[in-house]
């Protein structure tokens, strides 16, 4: 039938060539972030479980309306979209430092890299303040003052699950912040250009991006839903 | 490409694109994730301000819900697609990564059916399914002694 369409494509598992023509390195990656998607899905899952199996769940809006030095006023959504695109302009920067990688442009990637890891430490710096100002109203594993929505006293789970989920996401953060400071210090003293390549800084930007791809999620969970 | 001798067996497909080319790719899905995160937000304070009101209606809150995780699962696919540049690779090698991923189809609404259908058990439990089995005198050997498993 199509024998001779398919003599013409390029077979990739006849030997010579990487079957899914990608460096090793690069595929081990991924195989990681899709484990890595399957233990965050599990965290959501599981608090989606809990919140379905609860009668009342305490307003999002409610609870995270507070912004650094506004006071007392009452902005939902604002600080958390504020994070938002904080990491979506740090993604961005990241896409553009793996680009410089590819044109082996070695100022470029360092440049990029560095508002990178400045997007990194901003989004850390929001996240901490969003906890402490949480903390200091009461909120902690444990320790839940928000009501429900419907005004009955709430159960700990609230807290319980956004404080896990979100330090688990804000530790991913930060070892991906100390693991592109590392690429900027391999970057500077020019081990990529030695090697000719700058497959690293991928490998990182694919963790980055991951990072990125999991607020999304969490966002959604605790803040729009 | 030069750097394309360390590694023979592999080609380097996501470094086709051309400068241009690809900062415009980069522009447009950036601006993409941008308007749908503001789109979100828009729902998100509409369902604010109708959780404010007397009776928000519990039909149209599913519905801007549901609306807000499409939207996500769109974000999602285009920071997959394009920053990661999923995209660009070989079928055979996103299907390994996409397939396995399918089992959240299943993940996710066992168990929140598993959730609803536990707080529907506890909303409406009856007496009547209550164990009489053990409707006898409690014994020494039936429970543990400090406490736990009464």
């Amino acid at each position: 039938m199509s024998t001779t369409a398919v003599q013409t494509k390029t077979n990739w598992w006849n030997g010579g060539k990487s079957p899914f023509n990608l460096e090793y390195g690069k595929l081990m990656m991924w195989y990681f972030l899709m484990s890595d998607a399957f233990t965050f899905g599990a965290f959501l899952i599981s608090y989606g479980t809990v919140r379905f199996s609860s009668n009342s769940w305490p307003d999002p809006n409610h609870v995270f309306n507070a912004f650094p030095l506004a006071g007392e006023a009452n902005l939902p959504l604002a600080f958390v979209s504020l994070m938002t695109f904080i990491l979506i302009i740090s993604s961005v920067t990241m896409v553009l430092a793996v680009h410089a990688g590819h044109n082996g442009n070695r100022k470029a990637v360092s440049k990029w890299l560095i508002w990178t890891i400045i997007g990194g430490f901003a989004f850390l710096s929001c996240q901490a303040w969003e906890w402490a100002h949480l903390h200091h109203e009461g909120a902690w594993w444990g320790s839940n003052p928000f009501p429900n929505a419907n005004g009955t006293v709430a159960s700990t789970n609230f807290t319980n699950f956004f404080f896990t989920i979100t330090g688990f996401h804000g530790f991913h953060v930060f070892s991906g912040v100390i693991i592109n400071i590392v690429m900027l210090v391999m970057t500077n003293k020019g081990v990529f250009d030695r090697k000719g390549h700058y497959l690293m800084i991928e490998k990182a930007g694919l963790y980055w991006h991951f990072v990125d791809l999991v607020w999304v999620f969490v966002f959604l969970c605790f803040y729009l839903i | 490409m030069e750097h394309n001798s360390f590694f023979p067996e592999v080609s380097m497909p996501a470094a086709t694109h051309s400068d241009a080319e690809f900062k415009q790719r980069v522009r447009k899905t950036t601006i993409l994730l941008s308007v749908i995160t503001i789109i979100e937000l828009i729902i998100g304070i509409t369902i604010y301000n109708m959780h404010k009101g007397e009776h928000p209606s519990a039909f149209l809150v599913l519905t801007f819900k549901g609306i807000v995780c499409i939207l996500t699962l769109a974000k999602a696919f285009y920071i997959v697609s394009v920053f990661m540049h999923l995209g660009d690779e070989i079928r055979n090698m996103i299907m390994t990564i996409v397939v396995p991923l399918m089992l959240f189809i299943w993940f996710i609404g066992a168990f929140l059916w598993d959730g609803n259908s536990y707080r529907t058990n506890r909303n409406r439990y009856d007496e009547f399914k209550k164990e009489r089995t053990l409707n006898r005198p409690e014994r020494a050997g039936d429970t543990t002694q400090h406490g736990f498993g009464g």
